[in-house]
């Protein structure tokens, strides 16, 4: 009955199915292990999306090149020398919180455009060159400053901390005051991409040809498309959202050091194809990546409740979904082309 | 002429010139810096110099760049787990030598002790050749997973902490052996390339990689077990991680798990790099990637010598990778001769007009 349900939904679908069941699952079971810790406080769940704006973003943009076919594993370190640019331009230089915000996102783009050109055009790995750009960017957080700038920039902060109360779900507390539970500015940027990008990818010339490129690169280059231009605006645009991302996490952290961010991109990577990206290209979507994010956040938030684990559980658990995830797909795609090969005799 | 041209070609062709040419020029510069540098002096019963060192700290990473020829050679991938593999393994070890608390008592004899260590090597390798072989997931991916997740494991074995072991014989691995005037690490360094050398050239072992990873179908095709080679390279890349793990635990007699073996793996993938091998897969030389392991380490010490701190080194380094893997690539090649035939066709089409 399982396979009769999977073949009417497809299989790419299924992985999302599982991925969202799994997250509603998670949060019940949350719910009650933690009912008198007030974990079905709306509160609580808006908690996910603060504490995660930037992997959000940056897992948008991972799921889009994972899309066409490539890679990014220098998010994390992208993310690091963004918060420490930020950081050194705000303190040390007396630059204006807007200004450094643009220099930052232009330095991305430029980023993103090299990180192209070296994968659209010369033809290296995406790996091998994202992996350069990861060190390259750690090293050079290290060469800004090897010690931690906390930003004091008082724009930048208001920015940061400025709560946006909902107008309802709140509760009382126990001076007998209503509290409404708030989001701040870091989770409606973190919103708006994932929707601009969720168009993009449905309803743009540019987001099918990333889909043909990432099915099927050939086939792509046979149908006119230009493959290389597409892979190229794709890593550019994934090198502005990669410093977006560092700009929304650096209002969570308000500082910058050479340690920030570490496993952040196999966070992104992960959350993505818990998602249902697929590894090989062509597939995946990003309100899934969204609930790969949640998924995460949702372990962090059972970890800081719980209170005795260590945070590195936190990355063992994700590297253990993400493992179970990818052999899924494997095995999917297994069948998938085991029952291809049955139609065609 | 056509003899001097002939010869010229012959060393310009083979595989070992951009390797050396690579180490000559690091080791040129750092003579012109430091004209000591090829300096050796025997100081209390054991070598000092430059070169010493350098060989000397190279060792784990021919050890690893050995296995990573292999990997990069038999899949078209590669394993960027190795720095975290080693840390388990060296965590391990320390962990079943002294428990969570340093000490200099042993709880379980020595060799007993490094074999664990290696056993979790290999297990590492084990799983990352299940996942790459069995399920046909991208190497660098399947790999991935133990890059972030190696050093959590690492760090719930040594339960957070900083473990020391505080006894004598437990530094002659990373250090000197009594009475030996040559750093250990070297021996085994040697030791791993005479046995992998050994094992390819005397069986087909070798050959069988080269040709699975050149074409894994048509190595099936003609009876060839290409997921049984490529689980079996994996595993030993997780076994040679292992061995660089207890290396660097015994050089420092302790475990960090959080900065045992940091960056090596980008170490280990410029040495295949610099080494001439394709990093696309196929054809490989070992030598080339020993030769390019000390380059890296020769550069390393001399950035250390310039005053780069630990922390910006990964700068230069992702700098020269990138560089190389340009000099690699046919796309760049074919783009540079069209180009310069386009600008050969301008002048000598002036000349006819």
């Amino acid at each position: 009955m399982l396979r009769k349900f999977r073949e009417k939904i497809g299989a790419n679908s299924f992985l999302l199915l599982i991925t969202i069941v799994l997250f509603i699952v998670m949060y019940i079971v949350g719910m009650i292990v933690f009912r008198n810790d007030n974990f079905g406080r709306l509160q609580v769940f808006l908690n996910l999306f603060i504490s995660n704006a930037g992997l959000i973003v940056a897992s948008v943009g991972m799921t889009m090149v994972l899309i066409s076919g490539g890679i990014d594993i220098s998010v994390g370190s992208v993310v690091a020398v963004t918060c420490m640019l930020l950081a050194w331009m705000m303190e040390n230089k007396n630059i204006g919180a807007v200004p450094a915000i643009i220099i930052v996102l232009v330095l991305g783009i430029i980023y993103g455009l090299i990180q192209g050109l070296l994968i659209a055009y010369l033809k290296i790995q995406p790996f091998i060159v994202t992996l350069a750009g990861m060190f390259f960017c750690r090293g050079m957080t290290a060469v800004i400053s090897s010690d931690m700038i906390s930003i004091k920039n008082e724009t930048f902060l208001e920015l940061a901390n400025a709560k946006i109360y909902l107008p309802f779900g709140g509760h009382v507390n126990k001076k007998g005051v209503m509290l409404y539970p708030y989001i701040y500015p870091s989770v409606i940027i973190a919103l708006v991409v994932l929707v601009l990008i969720f168009f993009m990818l449905k309803y743009t010339k540019f987001g099918r040809s990333i889909y043909a490129v990432g099915g099927n690169e050939q086939s792509a280059l046979l149908l006119g498309l230009n493959v290389r231009l597409t892979k190229l605006k794709v890593y550019v645009l994934n090198g502005f959202l990669a410093t977006l991302a560092g700009f929304v996490f650096c209002l969570n952290t308000s500082g910058g050091f050479v340690e920030q961010a570490k496993g952040f991109e196999m966070e992104a990577i992960a959350s993505s194809v818990i998602g249902g990206t697929l590894l090989t290209g062509g597939v995946g979507n990003v309100i899934g990546c969204l609930f790969g994010v949640l998924i995460k956040g949702t372990i962090e938030t059972f970890i800081t409740f719980k209170g005795t684990l260590s945070s590195w559980w936190t990355k063992i658990v994700i590297a253990a979904l993400l493992c179970f995830f990818i052999i899924l797909q494997s095995i999917l795609a297994s069948t998938k082309h085991k029952r291809r090969k049955a139609s065609k005799i | 002429m056509t003899n001097v041209k002939k010869i010229l070609r012959k060393i310009y062709g083979h595989s070992l010139f951009f390797p050396l040419t690579c180490l000559g020029i690091v080791l040129a510069v750092n003579l012109i810096k430091t004209p000591t540098f090829f300096q050796i002096s025997l100081n209390n019963g054991v070598l000092y110099g430059y070169i010493i060192d350098i060989l000397n700290r190279s060792s784990e990473l021919i050890i690893l760049a050995i296995g990573m020829t292999l990997v990069v050679a038999g899949s078209g991938g590669t394993d960027i787990s190795v720095g975290a593999v080693s840390a388990v393994a060296g965590a391990i070890t320390i962990y079943s030598l002294v428990g969570s608390m340093s000490s200099a008592v042993y709880r379980i004899p020595y060799g007993f002790a490094i074999i664990l260590g290696l056993l979790g090597g290999i297990a590492c390798g084990m799983f990352n050749g299940f996942l790459i072989a069995k399920l046909k997931i991208q190497p660098m991916v399947a790999t991935l997973i133990l890059f972030t997740a190696g050093r959590g494991i690492a760090q719930i074995i040594t339960q957070g902490f900083i473990l020391y072991v505080r006894n004598e014989p437990f530094k002659y691995l990373g250090n000197f052996i009594p009475g030996v005037p040559i750093p250990t690490p070297i021996f085994v360094a040697i030791m791993v390339i005479l046995v992998t050398v050994l094992i390819l050239k005397k069986t087909a072992l070798g050959l069988y990689i080269q040709t699975v990873g050149i074409n894994r179908k048509a190595a099936r095709l003609v009876g060839l077990n290409s997921s049984l080679y490529i689980f079996l390279i994996y595993t030993f890349s997780g076994l040679c991680a292992g061995i660089a793990g207890m290396i660097i635990t015994s050089r420092v007699y302790s475990i960090d798990a959080n900065n045992a073996g940091l960056n090596i793996e980008l170490d280990a993938i410029l040495a295949v790099a610099i080494g001439g091998n394709s990093l696309a897969g196929g054809k490989f030389s070992l030598a080339g990637s020993i030769i390019g392991a000390i380059t890296i380490q020769a550069l390393t010490t001399s950035l250390y010598a310039m005053k780069v701190t630990a922390d910006q080194l990964p700068v230069y380094k992702a700098i020269v990778v990138i560089i190389i893997v340009m000099l690699q690539s046919t796309e760049l090649k074919r783009m540079v001769h069209s180009l310069y035939q386009k600008i050969s066709n301008l002048i000598a089409g002036k000349k006819v007009a």
